[in-house]
């Protein structure tokens, strides 16, 4: 019999999802390397990092999507976990500086050597080597959310007010980063990243590197989050979502399923974050801004909630009109727009993109068998996971 | 009075002078009640007569102000939380049928099943042919191998009633509470319910709640009525239906 777990039978609109992954992260940074600047197919430096960051991003709404999506925990603080993920890598770029920096020491970032501090403060020992940097992009964040979800789940915290709190929690991780004696550079955050692994991080090869790292990144998250919902773990997820006490009379400890699955996620949104901050060359507080985790719900909402797939559609699509709104006459609008695309999606596509898609995809596509098709309806149900918010 | 093997009582479930209050309310009143090992019991009462709460107190979701709760004749269950009792094998059928509607039938049984609950369990746990045996042997018992693949919100209500009581029987317990069981069923609906119950009671104690006196008549089993938190009166249904205090209680008011 099939195990549940990775069994490599993924559906047709994951492999169809993969394979544009992969496409995107080998055409973008070859069509950048590989064609003259005057072709009509060079693709600009700037464009393989703009869409790097939504590929960043893209993991992050992955991220939420899980939680969300299968088992019905909004986290208003995500933001918080990518910010994490992103002062990791930014800590180790700032320590690749060296001698390079406008004070020319060797040890101490230009912003400690300018509030006169004397030596490195513990916690940024370790961050010249890559590999511990890696490591700490993926346990701080889960570290925090481990504690964060151990106290809050057990309490039996949930909908509106674990939300709140995790807006909570994030404003009160900006406060601290936007002082200076905090150590991360303060206001300013992290920035003038030389090297990264010891190829210059402006560089076109570096950017197209970055890129296709992401891409993997973003493959590689999704293979996980598919592996996690379509295991037992992932039907326990949904049940929980949907009648989280007939789970606990059943004998599940709701809280530990929940704690694991917010690790998870958090785990992936430091990933996300720590991609994000080489690409955009700076990190600072504005990261942690209650209205950036937010809006990466917004992204996941409009994409289609439990489907994973729509998460990182939401956030691609939304991410490509902020970019061209902010960039025009519209700008100011913005945020307003956000909001009614929000609303509107909630009134009219409760499902999301990807959801309503397919909803209407089913409905054109003619019955192979006269009546219902009971076998489509329970391979849909898994994947547009019909949110229930209230038990 | 101790047992020799350790036993408090031979009881399956024993409930002595439990008193609940909600804010000042008394909703439970110096409630005691035994059911013996392989019997079932109907318990009748108007409505806010305390009977999910009594359900709520057994299952570890409502604490008890006083008295002592004892599961086997040795475990306290004032101690344990919800999903420590349904391990030690109590299973419970809500008041408002309850599956997990998104997910299939055959999903909502195999999520049933009794096996390790713990996490890392679920994450690498493959499905065995087993689980389609036992699988099918519940869906015969509850009558819904028809519907294996549709999705649990897609029954109707009785359907849905029958599957939760089929989640409930996956768990395999030693111990069922099922709240209200019949509420909204057809008359046909409603026989064959208890046909159901009368067949899961042959290896399993069993407390039914339940409103339909025609139901109860059909289980044909020791009533118990419960008014404000506390028994009144408990007897064969006939006994119960004369006594004058229940008489009052149903129709004095
Ligand atoms: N959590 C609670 N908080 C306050 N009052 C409650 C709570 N649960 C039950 N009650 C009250 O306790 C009484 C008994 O309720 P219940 O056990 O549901 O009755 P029954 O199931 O017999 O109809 C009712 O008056 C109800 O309003
Ligand atoms: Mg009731």
């Amino acid at each position: 019999m099939k195990p549940f777990l990775l069994t490599g039978t993924l559906n047709r609109s994951a492999t169809i999802f993969l394979a544009i992954v992969a496409t995107a992260g080998v055409l973008l940074p070859a069509l950048n390397l590989l064609t003259p600047d005057a072709s009509a197919l060079h693709v600009p430096t700037y464009l393989v990092s703009l869409f790097g960051k939504y590929v960043c991003y893209a993991i992050l709404a992955l991220s939420i999507d899980l939680i969300w999506g299968y088992c019905g925990i909004l986290s208003l603080g995500h933001g918080a976990f990518f910010a994490l993920g992103g002062y990791a890598m930014g800590m180790y770029l700032m320590r690749q500086i060296g001698t390079r920096g406008v004070y020319a020491d060797p040890v101490l970032p230009d912003f400690m050597v300018f509030l006169n501090w004397k030596s490195l403060p513990w916690y940024w020992h370790g961050f010249d080597m890559f590999w511990f940097a890696a490591l700490m992009v993926v346990l701080v964040p889960g570290l925090l959310a481990f504690c964060f979800g151990w106290l809050a789940f057990r309490s039996r915290v949930t909908g509106v007010y674990f939300s709140i709190i995790t807006q909570a929690m994030t404003y009160a991780l900006l406060l601290a980063f936007f002082r200076n004696d905090f150590g991360f550079g303060g206001n300013n955050g992290l920035t003038d990243f030389k090297d990264i692994l010891g190829f210059n991080v402006q560089a076109d090869g570096t950017r197209a590197a970055l890129f296709a790292a992401s891409c993997v990144a973003l493959a590689a998250s999704f293979l996980i989050c598919r592996a996690v919902v379509d295991s037992k773990l992932g039907k326990v997820l949904v049940a929980i979502r949907d009648a989280e006490s007939r789970t606990r009379f059943l004998g599940y400890r709701v809280e530990s399923y929940k704690l694991f699955v917010f690790t998870l996620s958090a785990c992936i949104a430091g990933v996300a974050g720590a991609l994000y901050v080489p690409q955009v060359g700076i990190i600072n507080p504005s990261e942690f801004a209650p209205a950036n985790s937010i809006e990466a719900v917004i992204w996941v909402a409009v994409g289609g909630r439990g489907t994973l797939i729509g998460a990182a559609l939401g956030a691609v699509v939304v991410n490509y009109a902020k970019t061209v709104f902010t960039s025009g006459p519209l700008a100011p609008y913005w945020l307003f727009l956000l909001g009614a695309l929000f609303v509107l999606v909630t009134l009219l596509m409760p499902k999301g993109l990807l959801g309503t898609w397919h909803a209407w995809y089913g409905r054109r596509k003619p019955a192979p068998t006269a009546g219902a098709t009971p076998s489509d309806e329970t391979e849909f149900a898994g994947e547009i996971a019909k949110p229930h918010m209230a038990e | 009075m101790t047992m020799p093997d350790g036993r408090k009582t031979s009881a399956m479930l024993y409930l002595d002078g439990v008193h609940v209050s909600f804010d000042g309310f008394h909703a439970i009143n110096n409630l005691s009640l035994t059911v013996a090992p392989g019997e079932m019991r109907a318990i009748i009462g108007p409505n806010g007569a305390g009977k999910t709460t009594m359900m709520d107190i057994i299952t570890g979701k409502t604490r008890p102000d006083q008295g002592d709760v004892l599961f086997d004749g040795r475990t306290d269950l004032t101690k344990l939380d919800e999903a420590e009792i349904a391990e030690l094998g109590i299973g419970r059928k809500f008041q408002k049928p309850t599956v997990f509607e998104s997910q299939s039938v055959e999903d909502n049984l195999l999520l049933s099943l009794r096996e390790d609950r713990g996490v890392r369990a679920a994450l690498f746990r493959q499905r065995n042919p087993d689980d389609t045996d036992r699988i099918d042997r519940v869906l015969e018992t509850i009558r819904l191998q028809g519907v294996r693949h549709q999705l649990a919100g897609s029954l109707s209500h009785g359907q849905k009633q029958w599957l939760e009581i089929g989640m409930l029987l996956a768990q395999d317990p030693k111990l069922l509470l099922v709240d209200e069981p019949v509420a909204g069923m057809t008359d046909v609906e409603t026989h064959q319910t208890a046909e159901l119950l009368k067949e899961i009671n042959r290896d399993k104690t069993v407390v039914v709640v339940e409103h339909d006196m025609t139901f109860v008549r059909e289980l044909g089993v020791k009533v118990t009525c419960l008014h404000e938190g506390t028994v009144l009166a408990e007897g064969s249904i006939d006994q119960v239906s004369e006594n004058e205090r229940v008489i009052e209680v149903y129709l004095g008011r």
